[in-house]
């Protein structure tokens, strides 16, 4: 059984973190991962750079074109994700845009996510009808599962559309926003993660986008399955010791 | 302009399918977050643009506010010193001074019939974020142009003019500073203001439908130069048509119309840069692949890990890493003819067509007209190439180069 699929039925109040790989150094990837699952998180998701990453904030355009300039590549990645399930036991989830996936290959992308134990890939700018045609049978023959995103805008005929093709989980955008807003929580934003509870959607949901501390994430809890933490965990990452500034970022989020 | 309904299956061999691909190319590759736009104005944009009172709207601006018809001159200097009957369509008499501005009339217009009150635009340039700025001030919506910090600082008279017409001008600091990242920051602007604002996008790059909108308000450069050939040499079917292309507007406006004419030459002429191997280049059919970018499958120039190379041209409109994906399905099919020219050779062509014709060619342009140096003519071929801006913009890089 897939390790997503496994951790919903598990627990509730999921906290995903992302990072991105090779950042803030090259080297940088497994131990972020293992310091994560250390401190406590239920999921990551490692984000593989990209040059031109419209749906993210300066945080996240910053710490991918570092890592590009260092020269990360996908290739770089899955070598250094040979290691990963040593250690660690959690579910992973790639998140990245398209392009580089094509270039690497869809099937080859595919085989080398599940060589390395990876779960799952959130494509934000891969379209649902590319995907239906050209990627899902890769995906499923992988036993990797695919992560839509929906928006506050999103019709709920589409919703419905995306829970048919995903296996793994919805991810919520909390407002339509690049990486890195803040979340509030006000009549609309609650209405609309309202609707989509009373969906009763086959899949788990994750909220993310603006979730950056206990109290949005106690927010987001009240909604969803979890929540996904990405800007504000690769800020805290930028300097100092790793594993003592992943522990301590952490720390804001046991109860 | 094509009243789009009046197509029928023959002429689509090269136009957008009801998946919105040319070929192998187009689609809409764009985050959940930009769907319900790029949805509405999918399912709207033809029923606008056929619209009667739409179509009356948009010929009386192209006629009273632009200055349409553009003339197509046949240039006798020029025409000498090559064998060929060289006719100029003159997209640089043009409100604005490029041909920019067919586009932005039509999609104000249409951004007006979607209730849209906020107009956000990406410029290279400078042309297209001025001919945005200007249709902004004439139909009174708040404008945001972003730009490459570089490009800010070569295009300076631009800018000016963008401020002066009302539009707030916002560097894009990020990757190369030039076009592709102030295409990024507009797409990342649309994110975070999905429902009261439209995005004018001045090329024929970005998601469907895009790149077929674009084509379509571009297109009236093709139909009107077909009229005008008939008049001035009785044939409508020229040998040879030129154009230069950075994402390629003003390339397609140009070929659409010629597109099935499949006796018409069609030559597209890209930014070499430093020369094509120089690592300083934007020839992208030549250096690109097949890859994703900015929201539609085309060529464009990247790393073998698939990230996006940075280009460089001269000329601020040509210095884009990608071409429309009508274009990658024109150069993929044979149907046109994808070619480069170095900087230097354009800007020998821009001094060359000032000095014969007495008109100051944008260097965009000037890309075009230097590939007539590596024609050969038997004598009395018919060519027309878009001379698709004037040159006032690039005064002090003409200036620089020929020390004037």
């Amino acid at each position: 059984m897939n390790r997503i699929k496994q951790i919903f039925e598990l627990k509730k109040n999921i906290l995903s973190i992302y990072f991105t790989a090779g950042y803030p150094n090259t080297d940088d990837t497994i131990r972020i991962a293992e310091a994560l699952e250390k401190s406590g998180a239920d999921m990551l998701e490692i984000g593989f750079p990209y040059s031109d990453p419209v749906a993210d904030g300066p945080v996240i355009q910053a710490s991918s074109k570092k890592s590009l300039d260092q020269g990360m590549t996908l290739k770089l990645l899955f070598e250094q994700l040979k290691d990963l399930r040593k250690n660690v036991t959690i579910p992973v989830l790639l998140m990245g845009y398209v392009n580089p996936v094509l270039q690497f290959g869809v099937e080859n992308f595919c085989k080398a996510c599940a060589e390395v134990g990876v779960d799952g890939c959130i494509v934000p700018d891969l379209p649902m009808v590319e995907y239906e045609e050209f990627y899902k049978g890769c995906f499923e023959e992988h036993n990797l599962s695919n992560v839509f995103l929906i928006t506050p805008q999103t019709a709920e005929e589409r919703i419905h559309k995306i829970d048919g093709l995903t296996n793994g989980f919805i991810y919520l955008l909390s407002s339509s926003a690049t990486t890195g807003k803040n979340l509030e929580v006000g009549d609309t934003t609650e209405s609309y993660f309202g609707r989509i509870k009373a969906m009763n959607l086959k899949n788990p949901t994750m909220i993310g986008f603006g979730i950056s501390d206990k109290q949005t994430f106690d927010k987001a809890c009240a909604y969803a399955n979890g929540a996904i933490i990405g800007t504000a965990f690769v800020k805290a990452i930028e300097e100092g010791n790793l594993e003592e500034s992943v522990s301590g970022f952490m720390k804001k989020f046991k109860d | 302009m094509v009243l789009t309904s009046g197509l029928d299956k023959k002429d689509m061999k090269y136009k957008v399918n009801e998946k919105g691909y040319y070929g192998d190319f187009g689609g809409a590759y764009i985050p959940e977050m930009l769907y319900p736009n790029v949805e509405e104005l999918r399912q709207n944009y033809l029923k606008i643009i056929d619209d009667a009172d739409f179509q009356k709207e948009f010929h009386q601006l192209m006629k009273d506010y632009v200055g349409r018809p553009s003339p197509l001159y046949l240039a006798n200097r020029l025409s000498e010193r090559y064998g060929a009957n060289i006719f100029l369509k003159r997209e640089d008499l043009n409100h604005t001074g490029a041909h920019k501005i067919n586009n932005t009339i039509g999609q104000i217009l249409l951004a007006e019939k979607l209730g849209k009150k906020r107009i956000i635009a990406e410029t290279g340039a400078g042309q297209h974020g001025v001919a945005t700025a200007t249709v902004c001030a004439l139909r009174n919506l708040e404008c945001v142009i972003y730009m490459g910090e570089v490009d800010i600082e070569r295009q300076a008279p631009n800018v000016a003019r963008m401020k002066m017409l009302g539009a707030k001008v916002v560097p894009a600091s990020s990757g190369s500073k030039t076009l592709k990242d102030a295409t990024n920051e507009a797409m990342r602007d649309w994110i975070n203001n999905p429902v009261d604002t439209h995005y004018i996008i001045g090329s024929v790059v970005g998601p469907h439908p895009y790149p077929d909108m674009v084509a379509i308000f571009q297109s009236i450069i093709s139909e009107e130069t077909k009229k005008q050939l008939i008049a001035q040499t009785g044939n409508d079917q020229p040998d040879y048509v030129l154009a230069c292309v950075g994402g390629g507007s003003n390339a397609m406006g140009m070929f659409y119309h010629f597109m099935d004419d499949e006796n018409v030459k069609l030559i597209a002429v890209e930014a070499a840069g430093k020369g094509v191997s120089s690592g300083l280049s934007a020839a992208t059919t030549y250096l690109g692949k097949e890859g994703v970018l900015h929201g539609s499958r085309s060529i464009l120039m990247q790393t073998e890990d698939g990230q996006v190379v940075e280009p460089h041209s001269v000329s601020a409109g040509l210095d884009y890493p990608g071409i429309g994906p009508q274009h990658a399905h024109l150069f993929k099919t044979g149907r046109g003819k994808y070619v480069s020219i170095t900087d230097e050779e354009s800007l020998d062509a821009g001094l060359l067509l000032t000095q014969l014709e007495g008109i100051i060619p944008a260097i965009e342009s000037a890309h075009a007209l230097a590939y007539l140096e590596k024609m050969e003519f038997k004598g009395g071929e018919n060519v027309v190439i878009c001379l698709s801006g004037r040159g006032d913009k690039d005064l002090d890089t003409y200036i620089k180069y020929f020390n004037l």
